[in-house]
C-alpha cells in the first residue's frame, strides 16, 4: 500500500500553490476478528479499513481533515481534491496559529515487517480445537496494519507489520479467572498449543475457594501486566510536557518540589524492539532511546515540537499527544523464584483493572485487582482473594514503598482495538511493595 | 458557512450509492443478508489559552455486510463501497460464518433481525453557523475562562458530529437515521503555589445543533467555571468520614452508568465481556426478584427523550426502540439486552443492540438509561440533611469487573450542616458497593432537578467500541456513605 500512498501524495502535491504545505498520512488495516465465549464463537468477521489525512498549512494557519478512502485511485483522487478545496476555504476563517510545526525535509524511512500469519479461512480450525473442554473467552485479532506520513517538502515514512494476538481469559466454574495473551508475528502451531496448555495449568491454582481480605496496607507483589497498567497512566496527565506546563500532570511534584521516586525505578522510551513506528504524525523521528525517569529522578519528559514552540523546551519528537509509545521499565534483582518468599505475608496480584487518577495532582491512582490474585502466608500461596479496590500514589508505588523490582521482564502487547488495531506494547518487570493500600 | 453538512458529505463522495441495488447484486446463498452503511463526520474546533489548538475533521464512511449461515452470523466490513466490492465482502462474510458455525455459541435465526422500515431524525434548531462566528465565540469564551490571574490554562472546544446510517436487509428492512450531536466543552485550571484545581463544563452531550453556541449562554457558563476553579484554590480538603451524600445530575450520570447500566447489560451477564469489560454481579435468576435499590428507585431505558444523546428509532438489528422500565420501585425487572441476548437468556430486554460504526458488529449497549424523577424539591433534599455533602461534576471513576466496588471523585463539593449548605471543599471522593448504595437512596429530586446528560466515551467490546450513551436524572440523596478527600 506504500505505492498507493505515494501515488495519492504525488497527485495532491501537484495541486499545491507555492504558499501551501501539505503534511499527509495514511492508515489502514486488513484484520480478522474472532470473538470467543466459553470456547465457542460469539461473533466473527473481517475489517478492511483505510483512511487518509491531510494537514494544510498556509499563511501561518493550519486546518486538517481525515477521511476514509476506498483504495480506488480515481475515486480517491477526486475525494481528496474536494477535501483540499474545502480546507482552502476553511483556512481563511480560522485564527493564526503561532505554534505551527512546519514539516521537515530530511529523513525518509521504510519498515516492512512481514509475518507468517494463518490464512483467515484457516484460523478457526487451527485455534479452536485445543481450547475445547475449558472455558476460554477472548478475542483473536490478526492481519496487516500499516501507516505512513509524507509532506510536500519531500519527506516520506512508511511502517507496516503483520501481527496476531489471542487475548484471553480462562475461567473456572466458580468464576475465577486467569489472563493470558498469545501474540506474535510468526505463527507456530505447536507453540500455540503449548501456551494454552500452560495457561490451563495456572487455572488449577484458582480452584480453591477465594478468601475475603480486609481493607488495609499489605506487602504486595504486582506482576508485569499490572505494572503495565500503572505505566499506561503516565500517558494520561503524566509524562507529557504540555500537561506539566498546563499544571495538569501527576508528575508536577517531581518537577516543582523536586520529589524523587525510588532509586529502583527507571522508565524509558525504547524503540529498539521495532514494534512501533519511530516517526510521529509530523514525520519526526524519535531518538531510539530516551531516558525519562532514571533511578527515581525525572530526567526527561515527552516533548513534542509544538510544545517546544509554545513553552521553549527542546523537543524530543514526541507524538502529538505526548504519550508513551514504546515504554520499558528498568529491571531489578528480585528473582522469580524468590517472589513468594520475599512477600512472606501479603498479597500477589497478577492483574489490575480500571485504573483512574483519584487525585491526579497528588499522583493518586485507584483501581481494582483482577484475575489471579492470591493471599500469601509464610512465603506460600494460601488461596485466591476476592477482588479488592486499591487507592495509592505513584509516589508510594514507585517511590517510598518500592521494595524491589524483578530481574525479568515481560512484553505486555497492546491489544487495544478502539478505532483500529494498535501497535506495540510495554516491557515491564514485576514490582514488590512494602505497603500497598487496599481500601474496599 | 463551512461547517460540514450531510449534503456536502454526499458531494465529497460523489454519487450516492444505492444500497438496494448493492443488496440485489449480492450473489450468495445465505439465510439472511444485511447491509449497514455508516457515514459520520466529526469536527473538533479547539482554542486553548487564546490560540487555536485544533481545526480538524474526521470523516468515517463504510459499510458492514452481515450474513447468517447455519445459525451463525459472519461479517465483512469494507471501506470500498463499489457493488463488486460489496458482493466480494458478502462472499468473505459467508466463508467466515460457515467456518465458525462448527463452533457456534448459539444457533440464531433471522428472527433476531426483524423487519423495520422508517426514519429517525435528531432534533436541532440550527444546522450551521458561520465558522468565523463560531471561532469568535470560542475565543471570547476562552477569555472569560481566563478571567483571573490564577487561571493557568483554559480550553474551549466545539465538537460537531453529523451522522447518517442506512440499513437494508433481505427480509425487508429499510430504514435510515440521521443524527446531529453538537456539544461545547470548557475547562479552566487554577493554580496558587502548589495548589492546583480545575473546573469544567463537561459538555452536556445531547442531540442538538449549533444553537448550543449561543454566545451569551456560553459566556455565562465560562464565568461560573472560572469563579469555581479559583474558589477551590482556597477551599478546605474534603473531610474523611461517613455522611449523607447529595449528587447533582452531572454526577448521577456516571453513577447510573457504572453501577446500573453495565451491570444489567445481558451480554455481560452471559459472559461475552469476561476477557475485557468484565462480568456482572447480577445473574439471570435475579430478574423479577432482586431488590436493586430502595422503593423510590425507578430506572428506565428511554429512547423517547428527543434531545437525549442515545435516542434513536431503531437499534442496529432493526428493533424499534421503546421506553421500558428496567427497575421499578427498586425491583429489577428487565435486562439491557437486544434480540440476540433475549433469545440466549430468555430475559425481557430492550432495543439496545448497537455498533459504534460500520466496522464493528453490534453488541448490547445501555443507550439512554435514566432515573425517573421523584417528588422532592432541591431545598427539601438539602434541608433534610443534618450532616452531608453535595457533589457536582465527575472527575474520577472506577469500578470492578463485576460492577460492585466503585469509587468516584468530583470536581466540586459543598458541605451540608443542619439542613444548610455551608462551605465549599476540594477533592471530594466517595466509595461504596452497588446494591447497598442504591438501597441507601433516600430522596429523589423532582422534575425541577431533572437534567439530561451523556457521554460519547462508553468503552466496551472485543474488538473495542466506544459509543454514546445518555443518562438523565434528578438530584438524589444517599444515606451514610464513605466520603474522603485528596492524596
Ligand atoms: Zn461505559
Amino acid at each position: 500500500m506504500d505505492q498507493y500512498f505515494n501515488q495519492l501524495n504525488k497527485f495532491l502535491f501537484s495541486l499545491l500553490t507555492k504558499d501551501e504545505i501539505l503534511n499527509n498520512s495514511m492508515w489502514g488495516e486488513n484484520s480478522q476478528f474472532i470473538r470467543i465465549n466459553n470456547s465457542k464463537i460469539r461473533q466473527t468477521g473481517i475489517v478492511k479499513d483505510l483512511s487518509y489525512s491531510m494537514q494544510l498549512i498556509a499563511n501561518k494557519k493550519q486546518v486538517s481533515y481525515s477521511s476514509t478512502i476506498t483504495g480506488i485511485l480515481d475515486t480517491d483522487q477526486s475525494t481528496l481534491k474536494s477535501i483540499l478545496n474545502k480546507l482552502r476555504l476553511d483556512i481563511t476563517q480560522v485564527p493564526e496559529d503561532p505554534f505551527i510545526v512546519y514539516p521537515q525535509t530530511t529523513n525518509c524511512s521504510e519498515e516492512k515487517h512481514k509475518g507468517e500469519l494463518i490464512p483467515f479461512e484457516d484460523s478457526i480450525k487451527m485455534l479452536m480445537p485445543v481450547m475445547q473442554g475449558t472455558d476460554l473467552t477472548g478475542l483473536w485479532a490478526s492481519g496487516l496494519i500499516y501507516t505512513g506520513v509524507a509532506n510536500s517538502l519531500g519527506q516520506t515514512h512508511w511502517f507496516e507489520t503483520e501481527t496476531f494476538s489471542l487475548d484471553y481469559s480462562l475461567i473456572t466454574k466458580n468464576q475465577k479467572m486467569v489472563k493470558d495473551c498469545f501474540a506474535g508475528t510468526h505463527w507456530n502451531q505447536k507453540e500455540y498449543e503449548n501456551y494454552i496448555t500452560s495457561s490451563k495449568k495456572k487455572l488449577n491454582l484458582m480452584e480453591k475457594d477465594a478468601i475475603k481480605i480486609d481493607p488495609g496496607k499489605y506487602k504486595t507483589y504486582i506482576a508485569p501486566a499490572g505494572v503495565s497498567d500503572i505505566i499506561d497512566m503516565f500517558s494520561w496527565g503524566g509524562m507529557s510536557e504540555a500537561s506539566l506546563q498546563q499544571k495538569d500532570s501527576a508528575l508536577l511534584k517531581m518537577r516543582n518540589e523536586n520529589v524523587k521516586l525510588s532509586p529502583c525505578f527507571t522508565l524509558e522510551e525504547d524503540f529498539s524492539s521495532g514494534m512501533v513506528p519511530r516517526f510521529n504524525s509530523q514525520g519526526e523521528i524519535a531518538p531510539e532511546n530516551l531516558p525519562l525517569i532514571m533511578k527515581g529522578t525525572l530526567k526527561n519528559t515527552l516533548v513534542s515540537t509544538r510544545t517546544e514552540k509554545e513553552y521553549g523546551i527542546k523537543t524530543n519528537y514526541a507524538s502529538e499527544g505526548e504519550s508513551l509509545r514504546s515504554p520499558r521499565v528498568g529491571l531489578g534483582n528480585l528473582q522469580e523464584d524468590q517472589i513468594l518468599k520475599t512477600i512472606n505475608n501479603g498479597v500477589y496480584l497478577s492483574n489490575l483493572h480500571y485504573l483512574n487518577w483519584s487525585d491526579r495532582l497528588g499522583g493518586r491512582i485507584t483501581g481494582m485487582t483482577r484475575y489471579a490474585c492470591f493471599y500469601v502466608e509464610n512465603g506460600d500461596i494460601v488461596a485466591p482473594i476476592e477482588n479488592m479496590r486499591f487507592d495509592d500514589t505513584i509516589y508510594n508505588i514507585f517511590g517510598d514503598e518500592l521494595n524491589s523490582v524483578t530481574s525479568f521482564e515481560q512484553l505486555i502487547p497492546d491489544v487495544g482495538t478502539y478505532d483500529g488495531r494498535n501497535f506495540g506494547g510495554n516491557y515491564c518487570p514485576g514490582i514488590l511493595l512494602n505497603n500497598f493500600s487496599l481500601t474496599l | 458557512m463551512l461547517i460540514l453538512t450531510s449534503a456536502s458529505i454526499k458531494k465529497i463522495y460523489g454519487k450516492i450509492m444505492n444500497l438496494k441495488k448493492a443488496l440485489e447484486n449480492i450473489n450468495i446463498q445465505a439465510d439472511w443478508i444485511g447491509l449497514r452503511e455508516v457515514k459520520e463526520s466529526t469536527t473538533y474546533r479547539i482554542i486553548r489559552d487564546l490560540n487555536p489548538e485544533s481545526n480538524n475533521t474526521v470523516l468515517d464512511h463504510g459499510i458492514m455486510v452481515e450474513v447468517l449461515v447455519n445459525g451463525q452470523f459472519g461479517y465483512f466490513a469494507t471501506n470500498n463501497m463499489s457493488y463488486d466490492a460489496i458482493n466480494q465482502a458478502a462472499k468473505n462474510a459467508y466463508t467466515q460464518a460457515l467456518n465458525a458455525s462448527k463452533y457456534s455459541l448459539y444457533p440464531f435465526t433471522k428472527s433476531v433481525r426483524p423487519k423495520s422500515v422508517g426514519k429517525y431524525q435528531s432534533p436541532y434548531q440550527k444546522k450551521n453557523i458561520p465558522l468565523d462566528e463560531l471561532m469568535e465565540t470560542l475565543i471570547n469564551s476562552n477569555k472569560v475562562l481566563r478571567g483571573s490571574k490564577k487561571i493557568v490554562s483554559a480550553i474551549s472546544m466545539a465538537r460537531i458530529v453529523d451522522m447518517e446510517m442506512n440499513f437494508i436487509s433481505t427480509n425487508g428492512s429499510e430504514f435510515s437515521q440521521n443524527f446531529m450531536y453538537v456539544g461545547p466543552g470548557f475547562r479552566a485550571i487554577a493554580q496558587d503555589g502548589n495548589i492546583v484545581q480545575s473546573r469544567s463544563y463537561t459538555d452536556q452531550c445531547m442531540q442538538a445543533g449549533m444553537e448550543v453556541f449561543e454566545q451569551e449562554r456560553v459566556l455565562s457558563k465560562c464565568e461560573t467555571i472560572c469563579k469555581d476553579a479559583v474558589e477551590l484554590l482556597s477551599a478546605d480538603e474534603c473531610p474523611t468520614e461517613k455522611m449523607d451524600l447529595v449528587l447533582h445530575s452531572d454526577q448521577m450520570l456516571l453513577q447510573i452508568h457504572e453501577s446500573i447500566g453495565h451491570a444489567l447489560e445481558v451480554d455481560r451477564i452471559l459472559g461475552d465481556e469476561r476477557n475485557y469489560a468484565g462480568w456482572s454481579f447480577v445473574n439471570l435468576e435475579d430478574f423479577g426478584k432482586l431488590k436493586y435499590g430502595s422503593d423510590i428507585m425507578n430506572i428506565t431505558f428511554d429512547p423517547t427523550i428527543p434531545e437525549e444523546f442515545a435516542s434513536y428509532g431503531f437499534d442496529d438489528s432493526g428493533l424499534k426502540a421503546t421506553k421500558e422500565f428496567i427497575i421499578k420501585d427498586g425491583v429489577l425487572l428487565r435486562g439491557l439486552g437486544g434480540l440476540e441476548s433475549q433469545e440466549r437468556s430468555n430475559i425481557d430486554g430492550v432495543a439496545n443492540f448497537r455498533a459504534c460504526s460500520w466496522n464493528r458488529a453490534p453488541i448490547d449497549r445501555m443507550a439512554n438509561l435514566n432515573l425517573e424523577p421523584g417528588d422532592s424539591s432541591f431545598d427539601e433534599i438539602i434541608s433534610s440533611v443534618e450532616k452531608g455533602i453535595y457533589m457536582q461534576t465527575n472527575r474520577s471513576w472506577s469500578i470492578d469487573d463485576f460492577r460492585n466496588k466503585f469509587q468516584f471523585g468530583c470536581e466540586y463539593a459543598q458541605l451540608i450542616e443542619n439542613g444548610q449548605i455551608t462551605k465549599t471543599v476540594k477533592n471530594p471522593n466517595y466509595r461504596a458497593v452497588s446494591t447497598p448504595f442504591w438501597n441507601s437512596l433516600k430522596m429523589v429530586g423532582n422534575q425541577d432537578t431533572f437534567d439530561v446528560y451523556g457521554t460519547p466515551y462508553c468503552g466496551k467490546g472485543e474488538p473495542n467500541q466506544g459509543v454514546r450513551v445518555g443518562h438523565a436524572s434528578p438530584t438524589c440523596l444517599f444515606n451514610n456513605i464513605e466520603i474522603f478527600g485528596g492524596a
